[in-house]
Protein backbone atom coordinates (compact mmCIF):
# COMPACT_ATOMS: atom_id res chain seq x y z
CA UNK A 1 0.00 0.00 0.00
CA UNK A 2 1.06 3.46 -0.93
CA UNK A 3 2.03 5.72 2.19
CA UNK A 4 -0.21 8.98 2.64
CA UNK A 5 1.61 12.51 2.12
CA UNK A 6 0.73 15.57 1.27
CA UNK A 7 1.74 18.02 -1.49
CA UNK A 8 1.98 21.35 -1.95
CA UNK A 9 2.45 23.70 -5.22
CA UNK A 10 5.36 25.44 -5.30
CA UNK A 11 5.89 28.67 -4.94
CA UNK A 12 8.77 29.29 -8.06
CA UNK A 13 6.36 28.14 -10.79
CA UNK A 14 3.33 29.83 -12.42
CA UNK A 15 -0.03 28.00 -13.21
CA UNK A 16 -3.43 28.93 -15.51
CA UNK A 17 -5.83 26.95 -16.31
CA UNK A 18 -6.46 27.74 -20.22
CA UNK A 19 -8.75 25.74 -21.87
CA UNK A 20 -8.99 22.07 -20.79
CA UNK A 21 -5.53 22.49 -19.53
CA UNK A 22 -3.38 23.70 -17.03
CA UNK A 23 -0.43 24.72 -17.76
CA UNK A 24 2.29 24.96 -15.64
CA UNK A 25 6.09 26.75 -15.95
CA UNK A 26 9.10 26.99 -14.38
CA UNK A 27 10.56 29.81 -13.16
CA UNK A 28 13.85 28.79 -12.55
CA UNK A 29 14.39 27.53 -16.29
CA UNK A 30 11.33 28.28 -18.57
CA UNK A 31 10.49 24.75 -18.92
CA UNK A 32 6.83 24.40 -19.50
CA UNK A 33 4.26 21.66 -19.06
CA UNK A 34 0.80 20.94 -19.33
CA UNK A 35 -1.26 18.60 -16.60
CA UNK A 36 -3.35 15.70 -17.64
CA UNK A 37 -6.69 15.67 -16.43
CA UNK A 38 -5.38 13.76 -12.80
CA UNK A 39 -2.47 15.92 -12.73
CA UNK A 40 -5.08 18.77 -12.68
CA UNK A 41 -6.73 16.95 -10.27
CA UNK A 42 -3.96 16.78 -8.09
CA UNK A 43 -2.69 20.30 -8.43
CA UNK A 44 -6.30 22.02 -7.77
CA UNK A 45 -6.04 20.03 -4.31
CA UNK A 46 -2.73 20.41 -3.61
CA UNK A 47 -3.08 22.92 -0.32
CA UNK A 48 -0.01 20.76 1.41
CA UNK A 49 -2.95 20.34 4.49
CA UNK A 50 -5.09 18.12 2.75
CA UNK A 51 -3.64 13.87 2.75
CA UNK A 52 -2.96 12.96 -0.42
CA UNK A 53 -5.46 9.91 0.10
CA UNK A 54 -8.47 12.25 0.62
CA UNK A 55 -7.83 13.38 -2.43
CA UNK A 56 -7.43 10.14 -4.01
CA UNK A 57 -10.82 8.76 -2.90
CA UNK A 58 -12.82 12.40 -2.89
CA UNK A 59 -11.79 13.30 -6.37
CA UNK A 60 -9.82 11.01 -8.53
CA UNK A 61 -11.70 7.39 -7.80
CA UNK A 62 -15.29 8.75 -8.34
CA UNK A 63 -13.86 10.90 -11.44
CA UNK A 64 -12.10 7.55 -12.60
CA UNK A 65 -13.93 4.84 -11.83
CA UNK A 66 -10.85 3.21 -10.03
CA UNK A 67 -10.32 0.97 -7.12
CA UNK A 68 -8.35 3.43 -3.83
CA UNK A 69 -5.16 1.20 -3.78
CA UNK A 70 -4.41 1.12 -7.59
CA UNK A 71 -5.57 4.78 -7.77
CA UNK A 72 -3.32 6.03 -4.68
CA UNK A 73 -0.37 4.10 -6.00
CA UNK A 74 -0.29 6.12 -9.38
CA UNK A 75 -1.06 9.37 -7.20
CA UNK A 76 1.52 8.90 -5.80
CA UNK A 77 4.14 7.99 -8.58
CA UNK A 78 2.57 10.92 -10.31
CA UNK A 79 3.06 13.10 -7.48
CA UNK A 80 6.77 12.59 -7.07
CA UNK A 81 7.54 12.56 -11.06
CA UNK A 82 6.09 16.69 -10.84
CA UNK A 83 7.96 16.97 -7.62
CA UNK A 84 11.08 16.02 -9.70
CA UNK A 85 10.10 18.45 -11.55
CA UNK A 86 10.34 21.37 -9.31
CA UNK A 87 5.76 21.29 -9.59
CA UNK A 88 4.94 20.11 -6.38
CA UNK A 89 6.85 20.01 -3.42
CA UNK A 90 5.97 16.51 -0.99
CA UNK A 91 6.26 16.13 2.53
CA UNK A 92 4.71 13.39 5.21
CA UNK A 93 3.42 16.53 7.25
CA UNK A 94 0.78 19.22 6.77
CA UNK A 95 2.69 22.25 4.86
CA UNK A 96 1.44 25.57 4.78
CA UNK A 97 1.73 26.84 0.95
CA UNK A 98 2.13 30.67 1.51
CA UNK A 99 3.55 32.40 -1.41
CA UNK A 100 2.19 29.68 -3.90
CA UNK A 101 0.24 30.93 -7.18
CA UNK B 1 45.34 73.95 -20.57
CA UNK B 2 42.79 70.69 -20.35
CA UNK B 3 39.47 70.88 -22.48
CA UNK B 4 37.00 68.25 -21.64
CA UNK B 5 34.36 67.02 -23.85
CA UNK B 6 30.57 66.76 -22.51
CA UNK B 7 29.02 63.20 -23.45
CA UNK B 8 26.28 64.14 -26.06
CA UNK B 9 23.20 62.33 -25.18
CA UNK B 10 20.48 60.34 -27.34
CA UNK B 11 17.07 59.72 -26.47
CA UNK B 12 15.67 56.68 -27.91
CA UNK B 13 11.92 56.08 -27.06
CA UNK B 14 10.24 53.31 -27.71
CA UNK B 15 7.07 52.23 -26.41
CA UNK B 16 6.61 55.18 -24.33
CA UNK B 17 9.93 54.64 -22.50
CA UNK B 18 12.86 56.62 -22.61
CA UNK B 19 16.68 55.47 -23.22
CA UNK B 20 19.47 57.77 -22.89
CA UNK B 21 22.58 56.62 -24.38
CA UNK B 22 25.16 59.13 -23.78
CA UNK B 23 28.65 58.97 -25.35
CA UNK B 24 31.26 61.34 -26.69
CA UNK B 25 31.77 59.55 -29.77
CA UNK B 26 30.25 61.21 -32.49
CA UNK B 27 30.27 58.08 -35.02
CA UNK B 28 28.85 56.08 -32.66
CA UNK B 29 25.99 58.82 -32.10
CA UNK B 30 25.75 59.44 -35.93
CA UNK B 31 25.31 55.02 -35.94
CA UNK B 32 22.35 55.53 -33.47
CA UNK B 33 20.55 57.97 -35.15
CA UNK B 34 20.56 56.24 -38.19
CA UNK B 35 19.83 52.78 -36.54
CA UNK B 36 16.72 54.77 -34.24
CA UNK B 37 15.63 56.33 -37.27
CA UNK B 38 12.43 57.33 -35.79
CA UNK B 39 12.85 56.68 -32.74
CA UNK B 40 15.46 59.58 -31.95
CA UNK B 41 13.38 62.69 -29.92
CA UNK B 42 14.70 65.39 -28.45
CA UNK B 43 13.15 66.99 -24.93
CA UNK B 44 11.85 65.27 -21.47
CA UNK B 45 13.28 63.00 -19.02
CA UNK B 46 14.66 59.72 -19.62
CA UNK B 47 13.40 56.63 -17.82
CA UNK B 48 16.96 55.16 -17.70
CA UNK B 49 19.96 56.30 -19.12
CA UNK B 50 23.08 54.49 -20.43
CA UNK B 51 27.11 55.48 -20.21
CA UNK B 52 28.51 54.19 -23.13
CA UNK B 53 32.23 53.00 -23.08
CA UNK B 54 33.62 52.19 -26.59
CA UNK B 55 36.22 49.48 -27.01
CA UNK B 56 38.78 50.09 -29.29
CA UNK B 57 38.30 46.76 -31.15
CA UNK B 58 35.94 44.18 -31.15
CA UNK B 59 35.37 42.47 -27.41
CA UNK B 60 34.04 38.99 -28.63
CA UNK B 61 31.56 36.87 -30.26
CA UNK B 62 27.89 38.28 -30.88
CA UNK B 63 26.86 35.15 -31.59
CA UNK B 64 28.03 33.57 -28.25
CA UNK B 65 24.97 33.11 -25.98
CA UNK B 66 23.56 36.10 -23.75
CA UNK B 67 23.52 36.26 -20.05
CA UNK B 68 21.04 37.94 -17.95
CA UNK B 69 21.21 37.89 -14.41
CA UNK B 70 19.97 39.81 -11.97
CA UNK B 71 22.16 40.76 -8.34
CA UNK B 72 21.20 42.54 -5.99
CA UNK B 73 18.78 45.04 -7.49
CA UNK B 74 21.24 45.39 -10.22
CA UNK B 75 20.84 43.58 -13.46
CA UNK B 76 23.87 42.30 -15.76
CA UNK B 77 23.72 41.76 -19.33
CA UNK B 78 26.25 39.82 -20.96
CA UNK B 79 27.24 38.55 -24.60
CA UNK B 80 30.67 37.77 -26.34
CA UNK B 81 30.05 41.59 -27.94
CA UNK B 82 28.70 43.42 -24.87
CA UNK B 83 28.73 43.88 -20.92
CA UNK B 84 26.30 46.38 -18.97
CA UNK B 85 24.71 47.04 -16.14
CA UNK B 86 21.71 48.39 -15.31
CA UNK B 87 19.91 49.46 -12.38
CA UNK B 88 16.60 50.10 -12.37
CA UNK B 89 15.94 51.58 -9.22
CA UNK B 90 18.02 54.68 -9.84
CA UNK B 91 17.29 54.12 -13.61
CA UNK B 92 21.27 54.48 -14.56
CA UNK B 93 23.54 52.12 -16.49
CA UNK B 94 27.26 51.29 -18.60
CA UNK B 95 27.30 49.57 -21.31
CA UNK B 96 31.05 48.48 -22.61
CA UNK B 97 30.99 47.63 -26.40
CA UNK B 98 32.90 48.48 -29.99
CA UNK B 99 31.26 51.13 -32.21
CA UNK B 100 28.92 48.85 -33.93
CA UNK B 101 24.92 48.94 -34.15
CA UNK B 102 24.39 45.38 -33.03
CA UNK B 103 25.31 45.53 -29.79
CA UNK B 104 23.28 48.50 -28.33
CA UNK B 105 20.21 47.21 -30.12
CA UNK B 106 20.57 43.64 -28.17
CA UNK B 107 20.67 45.82 -25.04
CA UNK B 108 17.60 47.72 -25.62
CA UNK B 109 15.87 44.82 -26.42
CA UNK B 110 16.89 42.98 -23.07
CA UNK B 111 16.48 46.01 -21.08
CA UNK B 112 12.61 46.71 -22.92
CA UNK B 113 12.12 43.13 -22.07
CA UNK B 114 12.64 43.04 -18.33
CA UNK B 115 10.58 46.96 -18.46
CA UNK B 116 7.84 45.63 -20.43
CA UNK B 117 7.21 42.45 -17.64
CA UNK B 118 6.92 44.90 -14.67
CA UNK B 119 4.73 46.92 -17.07
CA UNK B 120 2.99 44.55 -18.12
CA UNK B 121 4.12 43.97 -21.95
CA UNK B 122 5.89 41.35 -24.17
CA UNK B 123 8.44 41.72 -26.64
CA UNK B 124 6.91 39.25 -29.14
CA UNK B 125 8.63 37.53 -32.02
CA UNK B 126 6.49 39.00 -34.42
CA UNK B 127 5.94 41.47 -37.42
CA UNK B 128 3.37 43.82 -36.65
CA UNK B 129 1.14 46.44 -38.45
CA UNK B 130 -1.92 49.22 -38.13
CA UNK B 131 -4.54 48.96 -40.68
CA UNK B 132 -7.53 50.97 -40.60
CA UNK B 133 -6.06 51.48 -36.95
CA UNK B 134 -6.18 48.67 -35.73
CA UNK B 135 -2.89 46.46 -34.99
CA UNK B 136 -2.39 42.93 -36.29
CA UNK B 137 0.35 40.59 -35.32
CA UNK B 138 2.08 37.83 -37.11
CA UNK B 139 3.73 35.82 -35.36
CA UNK B 140 6.16 33.12 -36.17
CA UNK B 141 10.13 31.61 -35.81
CA UNK B 142 12.29 32.79 -38.09
CA UNK B 143 11.18 31.39 -41.95
CA UNK B 144 7.90 30.94 -40.15
CA UNK B 145 6.93 34.22 -42.88
CA UNK B 146 7.23 37.51 -40.84
CA UNK B 147 9.29 39.23 -43.31
CA UNK B 148 7.29 37.89 -46.38
CA UNK B 149 4.08 39.47 -45.19
CA UNK B 150 5.68 42.74 -44.20
CA UNK B 151 7.00 42.88 -47.77
CA UNK B 152 3.44 42.24 -49.44
CA UNK B 153 2.03 44.98 -46.70
CA UNK B 154 -0.06 47.35 -48.61
CA UNK B 155 0.46 50.76 -48.89
CA UNK B 156 -2.79 51.60 -46.29
CA UNK B 157 -0.64 49.38 -43.77
CA UNK B 158 1.71 50.85 -41.22
CA UNK B 159 4.66 48.36 -40.37
CA UNK B 160 5.71 48.41 -37.02
CA UNK B 161 7.90 46.10 -36.92
CA UNK B 162 9.32 42.89 -39.41
CA UNK B 163 10.61 40.57 -36.54
CA UNK B 164 10.64 42.29 -33.19
CA UNK B 165 6.70 43.40 -31.85
CA UNK B 166 5.99 45.83 -28.97
CA UNK B 167 2.78 45.44 -27.04
CA UNK B 168 1.40 46.54 -23.75
CA UNK B 169 -1.41 46.41 -21.68
CA UNK B 170 -3.45 49.40 -21.06
CA UNK B 171 -6.82 50.18 -19.61
CA UNK B 172 -8.84 48.93 -22.36
CA UNK B 173 -6.68 45.90 -23.48
CA UNK B 174 -3.42 45.47 -25.42
CA UNK B 175 -1.76 47.92 -27.45
CA UNK B 176 1.06 47.80 -30.17
CA UNK B 177 3.86 49.76 -30.76
CA UNK B 178 6.17 50.14 -33.64
CA UNK B 179 10.09 49.28 -33.03
CA UNK B 180 13.40 49.61 -34.49
CA UNK B 181 14.21 46.20 -33.60
CA UNK B 182 14.37 45.27 -37.37
CA UNK B 183 14.82 41.61 -38.87
CA UNK B 184 15.43 41.06 -42.94
CA UNK B 185 13.78 43.96 -44.18
CA UNK B 186 16.87 46.12 -42.04
CA UNK B 187 14.61 48.78 -42.33
CA UNK B 188 12.94 50.54 -38.58
CA UNK B 189 9.42 50.43 -38.51
CA UNK B 190 7.12 53.52 -37.71
CA UNK B 191 6.66 54.60 -34.26
CA UNK B 192 2.85 54.33 -34.14
CA UNK B 193 0.96 52.00 -32.00
CA UNK B 194 -3.03 50.89 -32.32
CA UNK B 195 -4.88 49.09 -29.85
CA UNK B 196 -4.24 45.22 -30.86
CA UNK B 197 -6.92 43.22 -32.98
CA UNK B 198 -5.57 39.81 -33.83
CA UNK B 199 -2.69 38.14 -34.30
CA UNK B 200 -1.87 35.26 -36.39
CA UNK B 201 -0.02 32.29 -36.18
CA UNK B 202 1.84 32.51 -39.21
CA UNK B 203 2.34 29.32 -42.46
CA UNK B 204 3.40 29.20 -45.50
CA UNK B 205 0.60 27.28 -47.85
CA UNK B 206 -1.09 26.82 -50.96
CA UNK B 207 -4.09 28.91 -50.12
CA UNK B 208 -4.72 31.52 -48.27
CA UNK B 209 -7.00 30.93 -45.07
CA UNK B 210 -7.37 31.62 -41.46
CA UNK B 211 -8.21 29.14 -39.15
CA UNK B 212 -9.32 29.40 -35.43
CA UNK B 213 -7.11 27.34 -33.36
CA UNK B 214 -7.35 26.07 -29.25
CA UNK B 215 -6.49 28.20 -26.64
CA UNK B 216 -4.18 26.15 -25.06
CA UNK B 217 -2.20 25.78 -28.74
CA UNK B 218 -2.29 29.15 -28.59
CA UNK B 219 -0.63 29.34 -25.71
CA UNK B 220 1.91 27.40 -26.61
CA UNK B 221 3.07 29.07 -29.80
CA UNK B 222 2.90 32.21 -27.83
CA UNK B 223 5.12 31.28 -25.06
CA UNK B 224 7.71 30.03 -27.33
CA UNK B 225 7.57 33.27 -29.58
CA UNK B 226 8.08 35.60 -26.51
CA UNK B 227 11.42 37.40 -26.06
CA UNK B 228 12.45 36.93 -22.98
CA UNK B 229 16.26 36.85 -21.96
CA UNK B 230 16.32 36.81 -18.27
CA UNK B 231 17.00 33.87 -15.52
CA UNK B 232 15.02 35.74 -13.00
CA UNK B 233 11.96 33.20 -11.49
CA UNK B 234 9.68 36.25 -10.46
CA UNK B 235 9.60 38.00 -13.75
CA UNK B 236 9.81 34.61 -15.53
CA UNK B 237 6.02 33.95 -13.65
CA UNK B 238 5.03 37.83 -14.97
CA UNK B 239 5.53 36.99 -18.61
CA UNK B 240 3.79 33.45 -18.23
CA UNK B 241 0.49 35.18 -16.89
CA UNK B 242 0.82 37.92 -19.33
CA UNK B 243 1.12 35.81 -22.38
CA UNK B 244 -1.57 33.49 -21.42
CA UNK B 245 -3.85 36.77 -20.28
CA UNK B 246 -3.08 37.64 -24.06
CA UNK B 247 -4.33 34.61 -25.55
CA UNK B 248 -7.71 34.83 -23.59
CA UNK B 249 -8.12 38.23 -24.24
CA UNK B 250 -6.66 38.40 -27.92
CA UNK B 251 -7.93 36.65 -30.50
CA UNK B 252 -5.19 34.28 -31.64
CA UNK B 253 -5.83 32.32 -35.29
CA UNK B 254 -3.09 30.34 -37.16
CA UNK B 255 -2.91 32.23 -40.97
CA UNK B 256 -1.74 29.63 -43.75
CA UNK B 257 -0.88 32.45 -47.12
CA UNK B 258 0.73 31.97 -50.26
CA UNK B 259 3.15 35.02 -50.88
CA UNK B 260 1.03 37.61 -52.80
CA UNK B 261 -0.68 40.10 -51.75
CA UNK B 262 -3.92 38.52 -52.11
CA UNK B 263 -3.36 37.55 -48.31
CA UNK B 264 -4.11 41.37 -47.34
CA UNK B 265 -7.68 41.19 -48.50
CA UNK B 266 -8.18 38.86 -45.06
CA UNK B 267 -6.75 41.54 -42.98
CA UNK B 268 -8.27 44.41 -42.88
Amino acid sequence: MSTDCFIARSPKVAARRIGDEVMIMSGLDSSLFSLNETAAILWECADGVTPLSSIVRERICPRFEVEFEAAMKDARELAESLAAHGIFLISDQPTTTEGAP
Amino acid sequence: MTSTRSPVRTDIEIGGVTVRVCSDDSKFQKLLHERFDGFVRSGGEPHIEFDIELTSSPMGDPDADVHVFRSGEEWHLERGDFRAEWNPQCGRGHIRQSVNPYAIDSVLRIVHSIVLAREGGLLVHAASCVRNERAFLFSGKSGAGKTTISRLAPRDAHLLSDEISYIRTEEQGWRAWGTPFSGELAKPGENVNAPLHAIYLLAHGKENRIDDIASSDAARAMLGNVLFFAKDPQLVQMVFQLTLGLVETVPVRSLTFVPDSSVWEMIQ
